[in-house]
């Protein structure tokens, strides 16, 4: 594999229980990519993002991941869930807690895990509400402290599922100009699922757009939206 | 009806040494199932302690057909319980049944299901609802004591030892998987430590009264600390005091009715404290957030 291949998949089935969900996947994610994931519900977005995760193995084909990337070293920030709404925890707790992936056995977080946790608040300006509840935050300061956690977890990779999903207009540009700063100014490689085209269009690098199996992956500037559009529309037909 | 209120029996010599075994396998156990209360309640799992206390009903019905005595009787309700606790977690984490569904029905059918068997052997509505509501302390054995310490020195290692881990897991399950965390492990641990707390601890509460020791004390903690730790702490805390009152407060009341005396059973009463608690934590909530609201109303207006 090239060096800067990160993760390749080569012909990948993906399913459950037999039942595949999407098929034919066939892309690779480069070393500072910021790759957009498109599809409409049930296009098997998730079910690829658990195989990315490596929670799920693929039933045919082969997912190869660089050596140097660390099996655990993807920074992950998942759907909002309502557990998390009136969850009694600071800041700080939510955002060190990113850093238990780099350990094997440690009952308490070590002064370099603490400095990490402080430098990623910074990035994500969320140092002045470290000692904060995690509840009494507002949607978009919630879902910084979250990215910042990803951050703690991650050194190359972070994988975003739906991060402005129930933020207002004004938040999701704030957190998109992060997320494109993560990317431009620090090599991190991104990939976010999404429904919003028209924001992610302007940002990101790569666009693979799903619909059970793919229907486009490449780069943003060739990307034909009407004709990706209507081929969506005859697969779901 | 006369209330006849005597500290006597507290300090009275056949009675001691009875209760201090009483409060010392009370007061340890509530200290347990307030902890794991914290991320059990928070995980949205707080069912799963009120279906594994109807378990434990079914398993002491079970234990009472066959003879058991009562020192043995653990052999047969823990590894039942146990058993009943991380298929439970299975079940719902595996998605074919909904968890509230799985709880539901193992409540249910395990309660009916002991019912019967204590109908079926014989026993009488005395020993129905002395499992359900709490036993009197004098069933209290040495192994009840032995047992206890030994739970709550567990459970308390490992809420030190893998804090950060169970924070991990209590606050996204997800994340905590990406990240190589074995999150089911984590699961089962903490499903299996409250199956043996419940065991441990329903004959002396009662096996429906145990399940309030998890969600009343968390719950009560969770409105008045914002952070994780504090709440676990505070929930314990919580929890030790109202079972040295409902134990005090059994113990020193009696009811007098013309020559029959009752006496208050323990479980009802520690379990009313923690209800007690709950509404008192819920209205300092209130009056702090209205406080804080009117604070930040005036800056609003002098900004």
């Amino acid at each position: 594999m090239e060096h800067k291949v990160l993760i390749s998949f080569e012909d990948v089935t993906l399913g459950y229980e037999g039942q595949p969900v999407i098929e034919g996947l066939n892309f690779t994610i480069e070393k500072g990519e910021y790759l957009c994931v498109l599809g409409q519900n049930g296009s098997g977005k998730s079910t690829m993002m658990k195989a990315l995760l490596g929670f799920l193995s693929p039933m045919t084909g082969k997912i190869q991941r660089a050596p140097y990337l660390k099996k655990n070293a993807i920074g992950y920030l998942p759907q909002q869930q309502p557990s998390q709404a009136d969850f009694p925890a600071s800041v700080k707790e939510v955002v060190l807690s990113g850093c238990q992936a780099k350990k094997r056995f440690c009952p308490f977080y070590t002064k370099s895990d603490k400095e990490l946790a402080a430098r990623n608040m910074e990035l994500m300006n969320i140092t002045h509400l470290k000692d904060r509840s995690f509840r009494e935050l507002s949607g978009g300061q919630k879902q910084r402290a979250l990215l910042a956690r990803a951050l703690c977890a991650a050194e190359d990779l972070i994988l975003l599922d739906e991060p402005t999903a129930g933020l207002d207009p004004v938040v999701t540009q704030e957190l998109y100009a992060l997320i494109e700063r993560l990317n431009k100014e620090y090599g991190m490689t991104v990939i976010m699922i999404s429904h919003d085209l028209t924001n992610t269009m302007q940002s990101a690098t790569h666009i693979l757009h799903l619909g059970r199996r793919m229907l486009y992956h490449g780069t943003v500037d060739a990307y034909d939206r009407e004709k990706i559009l209507s081929e969506e529309r005859k697969a779901g037909a | 009806m006369e209330i006849v209120i005597s500290l006597e029996t507290l300090f009275s010599e056949n009675m001691g040494p009875l209760l201090l075994k009483a409060f010392v396998v009370g007061l340890l156990t509530a200290i347990c199932a307030a902890m794991l209360g914290v991320p059990l309640v928070l995980k949205r799992y707080s069912m799963i302690g009120d279906g594994l206390s109807h378990m434990g009903f079914c398993a002491l019905a079970i234990a009472a057909a066959f003879g058991v005595s009562d020192d043995k009787q653990m052999l047969i309700t823990m590894p039942l319980v146990v058993i009943s606790a991380v298929v439970l977690l299975l079940l719902s984490e595996s998605g074919k049944i909904k968890g509230d569904a799985a709880i539901a029905m193992l409540s249910t059918g395990a309660v009916a299901a002991g019912y019967v068997i204590y109908s079926v052997a014989n026993k009488g509505a005395g020993d129905v609802c002395s499992s359900l509501f709490g036993t009197s302390i004098l069933a209290l054995k040495s192994t009840d004591v032995t047992l206890s310490v030994i739970l709550a020195v567990g459970v308390i290692l490992v809420f030190v030892l893998l804090f950060t881990k169970i924070f991990a897991v209590t606050f996204d399950n997800a994340f905590a998987k990406s990240a190589g965390t074995n999150a089911s492990l984590y699961n089962v641990l903490l499903a299996v430590l409250t199956a043996v707390t419940i065991v441990v601890g329903m004959k002396m509460i009662g096996s429906i009264m145990i399940s309030a020791l998890i969600v009343f004390p968390a719950l009560s903690a969770m409105r008045i600390c914002k952070r994780f730790k504090s709440v676990i702490v505070v929930s314990a805390l919580i929890s030790a005091f109202n079972f040295t009152l409902g134990l005090v407060f059994s113990a020193s009341i009696q009811f007098h009715f013309g020559h029959q005396v009752s006496a208050l059973p323990i479980g009802p009463c520690v379990v009313c404290f923690n209800v007690f608690t709950l509404l008192l934590c819920i209205g300092v909530k209130a009056i702090a957030d209205r406080v804080k609201g009117k604070k930040a109303v005036t800056k609003g207006e002098n900004a």
